[in-house]
């Protein structure tokens, strides 16, 4: 469904006005950003949003807890201690 | 064993997680609901081609825009605290987990990207029929999202479709349709889809009713009324109907969490449902003899057809739950908790063995523990289980959100029905009392979605996994207070996010449709 769908997408775009794909595809997003008025508002958020998110977030404050060990194995081994030593004892 | 993790870590971890997944759900749901909604009035331009649809409908994508926009990748955080907060559950579970998750990354974002921004750019640039088709596929999209997502939830209600691997120390994915089709998943895809249709219709009706009060784009109004209503009357009957299978395997899989929705601390044959109530504060313990009700209205008998079908049929309370000794639908003794917590350690302790013995190369001793990991992994989460009544969720929270939920679900049907009737009779504009109620009915769909995660959430504590991991047992060891520091900086980050949303969303409203082609 979403391939052809996609295609259509693409050959639509192309009947629209003669020009090769990728400029079209360019040329209506282009067209799009340009005559957006709120919507450039929005997208303003939604880029501090990412940034917020993806650069000061994930790597200051969200690191991943188990990123400090190399491979597979030393993280099977952390875990499994975890779960482990976390038991409650008979 | 036994190091014993900081109960604060765990309640501000929880409490973080949980602060992220409301404010996440404030976006979502509207998504789902007016998405459908814009569809269809953009359908009945395609069908009619009167411009009138077209301006309703690209007012709605408007607001829909605003939405997206400001709650886009709100749930992302969600994901980061997976692998901070949760690094053991994110371990345990990353197979199952992994799976859905990828599918909705990748089908949230080419469908949504691509199409979101053929339905937002495409006015007059593709034929009406292409641009119609981009509109239902983002929306589509989004629900789509949605699914996977929902059917990660699902599994932690109920795990199945997998096994566990004590080399690996993760469940591995045995039957992906076991998880994508499980009943738990499928109940709660609907349910909450469908009450995000609510939503979409309680909002249109609302802000309309705005329109109304205002006395301006009264045609407007009226038209977006009349789609929204009928509508939000389907959403809302589908959504009784997915309630009460989502009621029946809670019931059958989680029987503590329906324990604590009706405050059933006494089980029997016959059981009624509670349809109002007050709790007992004065009740501290599950067994003791203090009344846990200072007052209560109970439909007979319906607790027990509601759980299994059957008005006289057995539904076990908390006492019952935590004793065990009673017989099953399937006719099994019922285990007691302590016998669980047994079975849990053993799970936990031959998880010990069975990794020893590999390192010593004791393939023997590696079998012998395997077998027994195998027999009580079922039980594998009651091992971190100090207490019996540690099992017991807060009750207060689920019995309450429970009925907040219910009650207001039943007054969003009696109000798409009386706005169905009157919009199509064209007397909903005369009605004042009724727009006031429609447009003050905003917050109450809002409250009613959030109770609804909070029953399916809460009731299912003290599981991160039922049965299978604890969150004491799923949480990272991290220091509490930079937990409590990301809390804070969520609550700003989110308020001010949602600040945005009301502010743009209120002066897009103010200026109304006229200003939507642009």
């Amino acid at each position: 469904m979403l391939p052809i769908y996609s295609s259509y997408l693409i050959i639509t775009l192309c009947i629209m006005k003669k020009e090769s794909i990728p400029l079209r595809i360019f040329h209506f997003y282009m067209e799009g950003f340009r005559s957006m008025t709120l919507g450039k508002t929005l997208w303003m958020i939604i880029i501090i949003k990412l940034f917020i998110m993806f650069c000061i977030l994930k790597p200051f404050f969200f690191p991943s807890h188990l990123g400090k060990f190399k491979g597979e194995s030393e993280k099977q081994e952390y875990v499994s201690g975890e779960l482990i030593q976390r038991a409650i004892t008979p | 064993m036994i190091e014993s993790i900081d109960t604060s870590l765990i309640d501000w971890s929880r409490a973080q997680f949980a602060l992220t997944a409301i404010y996440h759900w404030l976006f979502v749901p509207l998504t789902l609901g007016l998405g459908i909604i814009q569809a269809i009035m953009e359908t009945i331009y395609y069908k009619t081609g009167k411009e009138f649809w077209k301006t309703t409908a690209q007012f709605w994508m408007k607001i829909f825009g605003i939405n997206f926009a400001i709650g886009v990748a709100t749930g992302l955080i969600l994901e980061f605290e997976f692998g901070t907060n949760w690094s053991n559950y994110s371990w345990f579970v990353g197979d199952i987990f992994g799976a859905p998750l990828a599918i909705e990354g990748v089908v949230a974002f080419f469908m949504e990207a691509t199409f979101i921004a053929v339905m937002f750019f495409g006015w007059n640039k593709v034929s009406k029929g292409f641009h119609l088709a981009s509109t239902w596929l983002t929306i589509g999209g989004a629900t789509l999202s949605a699914l996977w997502i929902l059917v990660a939830n699902a599994w932690m209600q109920y795990p199945a479709g997998m096994s566990f691997n004590p080399d690996s120390v993760r469940n591995e994915m045995s039957d992906f349709w076991a998880v994508a089709l499980s009943p738990v998943a499928i109940n709660k895809f609907f349910h909450t889809v469908l009450s995000g249709w609510i939503v979409g219709g309680v909002v249109v009706i609302g802000i309309s009713s705005w329109f109304l009060l205002k006395k301006r784009n009264v045609e407007f109004a009226v038209g977006s009324i009349k789609v929204a209503a009928v509508f939000g009357l389907v959403a809302s009957i589908l959504t009784l109907w997915t309630g009460d299978g989502s009621a029946y395997q809670v019931a059958q899989k989680q029987p503590m969490k329906l324990a604590a929705m009706e405050g059933l601390y006494q089980g029997g044959n016959g059981m009624g449902l509670v349809g109002v109530g007050v709790l007992n504060p004065a009740k501290t313990n599950y067994n003791d003899a203090t009344n846990p009700f200072l007052f209560k209205i109970e439909l007979p008998k319906m607790l027990s057809y509601f759980a299994e079908r059957d008005l006289n049929a057995y539904v076990p309370g908390i006492v019952n739950l935590i004793d065990g000794g009673y017989q099953t639908a399937d006719g099994k003794t019922a285990l007691s908790a302590q016998e669980k917590i047994s079975k849990g350690q053993l799970a936990i302790q031959a998880l010990a063995d069975y990794r020893q013995a590999k390192k010593n190369k004791d393939e023997l001793a590696a079998q012998e523990a395997r077998t027994i990991l195998d027999e009580n992994f079922a039980y594998f989460g009651y091992g971190y289980i100090k207490n019996p009544t540690d099992l017991i969720p807060p009750i207060g929270i689920t019995f309450y959100a429970f009925r907040v939920m219910v009650i207001l679900g039943g007054f969003f049907i009696l109000l798409f029905i009386v706005a169905t009737i009157l919009s199509y009779k064209n007397k909903f504009e005369d009605k004042r009392w009724l727009q006031w109620i429609a447009l003050w009915s905003i917050p109450l769909v809002y409250i009613a979605s959030q109770a609804g995660w909070a029953v399916a959430e809460v009731g299912r504590q003290p599981w991160a996994i039922q049965d299978i991991l604890p969150t004491s047992a799923a949480v990272s060891k991290l220091s509490t207070s930079s937990v409590q520091i990301t809390f804070f900086l969520f609550l700003i980050l989110f308020t001010v996010l949602l600040i945005a949303e009301l502010g743009i969303m209120v002066k897009t409203i103010k200026k109304g449709p006229a200003s939507s082609a642009e």
